[in-house]
């Protein structure tokens, strides 16, 4: 891979810590995320990634650590706020919404971008369809970026899992979002289609400059295609580097292959 | 072989985002709308106009309502009774406080009314979902009819509790409500306005709103962190829900029956109107109307049927075996189709697509 220029931190973890009663779920994580990088977070099942995404977006609020977003700490925020705030995610299990078709799933996903009132929408004719084209267009070009063109009218519902993958992210890239929270993009797919997601992954960073937050567990994936990895392991932070970093990091080889004892 | 969208190219979103993109729906929805206008208030006797048709009608419009609550919005509600008597009520206050007012303003401003209500008793359901919802909205059923019967300011003090509707006309001198209406001026005034609001509802649905309240209804946590509101979103569906609702309730009080007691919009209507919509199809326009034509119609046509047969059966055990083929008819829906006849009619239209080839 060639030399990549990344701008500014954009997002900025400090000391975060993550309790639900008694279960500490995240211990003092530390790392920060540059403009236009693909950063990952790797560790085994139950090591916090989720958590962390979920952080991020304003799902969980942790009871310790500062989060500084385009270099102002964010206060305590809603789960409808991170979506104006430029963050879009998707989820480990896919969270489409099942009885609407790909185009409609898109569409949802550039409702704040719509600014017609009610009674606009209700007559329909005139503003609300204008608004409605112009932004069936912009969702047709995420159709075909995405290459989902046969799939547009096709209940979600109906779709084999690969294809609701893809239009879930079609939906988060609806938004035209900043940073782009990815839940295992890659989970339960076969080579094909996991060649298919990593292209996607990398062209959305590359021709959208997304900076993209990536969990994955298919290390092959994680290590080709990222900029900046992180590895956590029971809400520890083991690591913090480039993919050969993290590769050679005693701790994070005995996490995965486990130590003899 | 005669239903195909083969052929049709859309050249513009705008002709791909209209609300029938194949010819031959829109010819056949035409179709429909023309029978209702032109035909059938020339071919029907007074009593099918008066008695069949009218109240089919107000209800689809009341299952209209129930299902952008329901079906889109995925809400569950059983206050749907209680709302129609809200909307009957306020626009018998509003018709006699302010006579001079038209009627097309005394029903907009019931809807509008019945909408605050329906907000008020909505906002619950930030915190509770399902079944627990719907026993929410039956206290709002209950207490609604309560407070109609109890203050009399409600009812102009009238000794029975029974209200009234005054006269009114529509265009003109054409009197739609009072004892001099005719039926089948009653009956395009009904028709009008609830063509009318199905085209407003079939427009909120297909834009911004209507996903936002499928995507509520669909996965409410990925709903939110697109960015979609949670309270507003339901609440804007309850004040619609509710404005439909309203004015099925005072096109029923006014139009339909003249005058009307608090109990004409009992439970029973509620559960009525659900039944509607869900052998009807939630979330679907036409499923509001297939099912209210079930339910009002059905019961009728198993009542007379021995009849037309030449069966010679007793009154009470017609009305008995009505009762027993219409929970069968029900049963058997659900079982053939549990998403309503809706989707049995959309499954017809895919088949009939590829016939008469299996695939």
């Amino acid at each position: 891979m060639n030399e990549r220029n990344f701008g500014e931190v954009i997002l900025d973890l400090k000391g975060i810590s993550l309790s639900f009663g008694a279960m500490r779920v995240l211990n003092n994580i530390s790392f920060n995320v540059r403009q236009g990088e693909i950063r990952s977070i790797i560790g085994p099942n139950g090591a916090g990634k989720s958590s962390m995404l979920n952080v991020i977006n304003g799902v969980y609020h942790p009871q310790e650590g500062e989060i500084t977003f385009r270099g102002e700490v964010r206060k305590e925020m809603k789960v409808h706020e991170a979506a104006g705030f430029g963050i879009a995610r998707t989820f480990q299990n896919i969270a489409l919404f099942k009885g609407m078709s790909t185009l409609d799933n898109i569409m949802t996903g550039r409702n704040l971008k719509m600014k017609s009132s009610m009674l606009a929408q209700a007559i329909y004719w005139g503003k609300a369809q204008k608004e409605e084209i112009e932004h069936r267009k912009k969702v047709e070009e995420i159709i075909d970026f995405l290459e989902i063109q046969a799939i547009r009218k096709t209940p979600v519902g109906r779709l084999p899992y690969g294809m609701q993958k893809r239009v879930e992210l079609g939906r988060a890239l609806a938004a035209e979002p900043e940073i782009l929270l990815l839940d295992e993009p890659m989970a339960g797919m076969n080579v094909e289609e996991k060649e298919d997601m990593s292209r996607f992954v990398l062209d959305i960073n590359d021709e959208f400059g997304t900076t993209i937050v990536l969990i994955e567990h298919d290390m092959g994936v994680v290590m080709d295609i990222s900029d900046r990895v992180v590895v956590l392991d029971y809400g520890r932070q083991l690591a913090d580097g480039t993919p050969d970093v993290v590769r050679s990091n005693q701790d994070v080889i005995d996490a995965y292959l486990g130590v003899s004892h | 072989m005669f239903y195909r969208e083969a052929g049709e190219f859309k050249a513009s979103y705008q002709k791909d985002q209209a609300i029938l993109p194949i010819r031959q729906d829109r010819w056949f929805i035409w179709a429909i709308i023309a029978i209702a206008f032109l035909v059938i208030p020339a071919v029907s006797s007074d009593y099918w106009l008066g008695t069949i048709m009218l109240p089919f009608l107000i209800l689809a419009l009341a299952a209209l309502g129930l299902n952008v609550l329901t079906g889109y919005a995925g809400q569950l509600s059983l206050g749907t009774g209680g709302f129609m008597a809200t909307g009957a009520f306020a626009a018998y206050k509003l018709a006699t406080m302010f006579p001079g007012m038209h009627i097309l303003f005394v029903l907009l401003f019931s809807g509008a009314i019945t909408a605050g209500v329906g907000i008020l008793f909505g906002i619950p359901s930030l915190r509770i979902k399902g079944f627990y919802l719907a026993v929410a909205t039956l206290a709002s059923q209950f207490f609604l009819i309560w407070m109609f019967n109890k203050f009399g300011w409600f009812t102009n003090y009238s000794a029975s509790g029974v209200i009234t509707a005054p006269q009114m006309t529509a265009i003109g001198d054409i009197m739609v409500t009072g004892a001099h209406a005719t039926v089948t001026a009653k009956y395009l005034f009904a028709l009008s306005i609830v063509t009318l609001l199905a085209l407003i509802t079939k427009n909120l649905v297909r834009s911004n709103i209507g996903r936002e309240w499928m995507a509520v209804r669909d996965m409410d946590i990925a709903a939110e962190i697109i960015g979609i509101k949670m309270l507003p979103t339901k609440l804007k569906a309850f004040a619609y829900s509710s404005f439909l609702c309203g004015i099925a309730g005072a096109l029923w009080a006014f139009v339909h029956t003249g005058s009307v007691e608090p109990l004409a919009f009992d439970v029973n209507r509620s559960f009525q109107i659900l039944f509607m919509i869900i052998i009807g199809g939630l979330g679907s326009i036409m499923g509001a109307f297939l099912g209210a034509a079930f339910i009002v119609l059905l019961p009728i046509f198993l009542s007379n049927a021995p009849h037309w047969f030449g069966l010679n059966i007793a009154v009470d055990l017609i009305s008995h075996i009505e009762a027993m083929v219409f929970g069968a008819l029900i049963i058997f829906f659900l079982i053939v189709e549990p998403h309503g006849l809706a989707r049995l009619w959309q499954i017809t239209k895919e088949k009939l697509r590829l016939w008469p080839f299996p695939y």
